[in-house]
């Protein structure tokens, strides 16, 4: 148990730039999750962390001690990998205590903290088992019980859920939460899934293009997204963005000459992208006309894909079982309303 | 069925021709010597003369050491020569597939020519840096140069960079440091490689022949390759039951590796988790 600090990590392969300038706090025992797109250098950074890779500039901080230049082993920081990783030709039970054998615990100490971790993780019975003899979530169980029995200060996971099935993956989720916060471990969860960066983080960082977009909660970063490109990877389906003008007086007008009143909007006028919710698009007479596309009803709610009259397009998701015409008319929630500057895409 | 009937006798036709020289062989040595060499070498064998294998065992033939000598010693030369090319080929790929060191292209490409140099290439010189050492005539000499030849370091080096990544990253976020990832991770990963070219090097070695006619000209260091070609002698004298009978023995410590082993590796092949 321990706190993290990266001040300005940098990462650079030759002269592309992976990771510019990231600047993290941990508290203990506090969970951050590392969310964005394939290639925005979220992996990078987590092999930072681990010693896997050395920055090219900054420092990170474990515990009051500078790790920065230390080796993977001197750092006591556990790691699950996406694939597992696990040693083929060991059994679980090896797999487990191989870190504790390199430490030079006794056979009685190593028993007793595999047995232990086994049982916390449900996979006591498997201990004598090859990876091979095992299900994908046994794997994952047993891939976590080599990261927990060396009681680590501080808990990487590199999208470890991402080669299970959704209903595994769904459980598993739960299960790693429920782990964490019981072993009170500070982790660092990366992850390109963004319903289990909602639900497992005490905190999440978006890093867009190797630089830090937003690092805030969960729910902050769903109610405030500091930038479009947050604002359209954190929340599903994701976010309708309508290109507007920015009025004087709290209102913008869409593309398509409608004007929507946006309560407390300030700026100077200009071009900008107003951002709304599916959730927040309802169904209103003398509302925004829209064409209907596409009408999927998933029982609990229906997504209604449409164009408005500009041809910008619009997704809708409405309660229940909504029944709805080749034509309809949608109002947007006034105080549900994202706007973002459309060059530079930052939340006005 | 028309086709199954072709099939078969093609394989059965190319099992004939491997299997019938052996059965010759086998059959000859129980013969007696006068009449093989009359040409009437019976296809099928002859009980009695069993015999010959002990005594060829226990004395040889004329002017040469006992069989069981020359076997011993062609043993440990396959051995010595099989182990060895697999420790140097192994720390030598270990070398050029994990780390990253100044000259690492330089020494693989290195390594790489000795490939196209063969013993049989650099007889001389290599003759010569033996004598020079005064490694003619000992064990040293027989195994040392043909040992120190990179034949399986390419091999190797292919087997350990599709070795996964995160298995040497987890190892060594579980603190194992070079020698310890490559004797508990690496080794035992590559185990059915192993084993498959142990045989192949060990067949290799068992087989030489122009090397230690060259390096040994003392007959207690005779391998029984060269000890079969020193009992044939001149036509008339050669007693052709007893080369078949050391032909048969020189046969069966090779086989005997290539189906133990084969059995290992088959079974190291059959549990990867791939």
């Amino acid at each position: 148990m321990a706190t993290l600090e990266l001040h300005g990590v940098e990462k650079r392969f030759g002269p592309a730039s992976i990771l510019a300038g990231i600047d993290l706090a941990l508290a203990d025992g506090e969970m951050l999750v590392i969310v964005g797109a394939s290639g925005c250098g979220k992996s990078t950074l987590l092999r930072l962390v681990a010693g896997l890779e050395t920055p090219s500039a900054g420092r990170i901080v474990l515990d009051q001690r500078d790790i920065t230049q230390l080796d993977p082993a001197a750092r006591d920081i556990a790691m699950v990998f996406q694939n597992y990783a696990l040693y083929p030709h060991m059994s679980v039970f090896d797999n487990m205590a191989y870190a504790l054998r390199i430490r030079g615990l006794s056979r009685n100490e190593i028993a007793a903290q595999v047995q232990a971790t086994a049982e916390l993780l449900g996979i006591g019975a498997l201990l004598a088992r090859k990876p091979r003899q095992l299900s994908g979530g046994q794997r994952q169980r047993v891939a976590m019980g080599r990261a927990i029995v060396r009681s680590p200060k501080l808990f990487l996971f590199d999208e470890p859920l991402s080669n299970l099935d959704a209903k595994l993956r769904v459980q598993m989720r739960a299960e790693i939460r429920r782990l964490q916060r019981r072993l009170g471990v500070t982790s660092l969860y990366v992850t390109h899934d963004q319903v289990e960066a909602m639900t497992l983080g005490d905190r999440l960082l978006v890093l867009e293009g190797g630089r830090a977009a937003q690092l805030a909660t969960p729910m902050e970063v769903f109610a405030r997204p500091a930038t479009v490109y947050v604002a359209g990877f954190i929340g599903a389906p994701a976010m309708n963005f309508l290109p507007a003008a920015l009025l004087p007086g709290g209102a913008v007008q869409l593309s398509g000459g409608q004007v929507v009143a946006v309560p407390g909007a300030v700026g100077s006028p200009g071009a900008v992208t107003l951002g709304v919710r599916p959730e927040h698009v309802s169904l209103a007479d003398g509302g925004i006309p829209l064409a209907v596309e596409l009408v999927e009803p998933l029982g609990s709610e229906t997504l209604v894909h449409g164009r408005m009259a500009d041809g910008t397009a619009l997704l809708a998701k409405l309660p229940g079982a909504a029944p709805v015409g080749d034509q309809v008319a949608v109002a947007l929630a006034p105080d549900a309303l994202h706007l973002f500057d459309a060059a530079s895409g930052r939340r006005l | 069925m028309r086709t199954d009937w072709l099939a078969h006798s093609v394989l059965c036709a190319g099992v004939l021709l491997f299997a019938l020289p052996v059965w010759l062989v086998l059959a000859g040595s129980t013969q007696p010597a006068d009449a093989i060499a009359r040409g009437e070498l019976s296809l099928v064998p002859d009980l009695r003369g069993l015999g010959i294998y002990a005594d060829v065992l226990r004395a040889g033939g004329p002017g040469v050491t006992p069989l069981w000598r020359m076997l011993l010693v062609s043993f440990g030369m396959a051995l010595a020569i099989a182990l060895g090319k697999i420790v140097i080929s192994v720390l030598s790929a270990y070398a050029v597939a994990f780390f990253r060191w100044p000259g690492r292209t330089l020494a693989f490409w290195v390594i790489f020519l000795t490939l196209m140099l063969p013993v049989e290439v650099r007889i001389i010189p290599t003759y010569s840096v033996m004598a020079g050492l005064g490694l003619i005539n000992s064990f040293t000499g027989l195994t040392l140069p043909l040992i120190a030849s990179a034949t399986a370091t390419l091999l190797f080096r292919q087997v350990f960079l599709a070795v996964p990544d995160e298995l040497v990253e987890a190892a060594r976020m579980d603190g194992a440091g070079p020698l310890r990832f490559l004797r508990d991770i690496l080794l035992p990963v590559s185990a059915p490689n192993l084993a498959a070219l142990f045989v192949i090097l060990f067949v290799y070695g068992w087989n030489q022949y122009l090397w230690p006619l060259l390096v040994a000209t003392d007959p207690r260091l005779d391998t029984v390759v060269i000890g079969i070609v020193k009992m044939i002698g001149s036509e008339a004298q050669t007693e052709w039951n007893r080369v078949m009978a050391a032909a048969v023995l020189a046969l069966l410590p090779p086989v005997a590796v290539v189906l133990l082993m084969q059995r290992w590796f088959v079974k190291g092949l059959a549990e990867g988790d791939k």
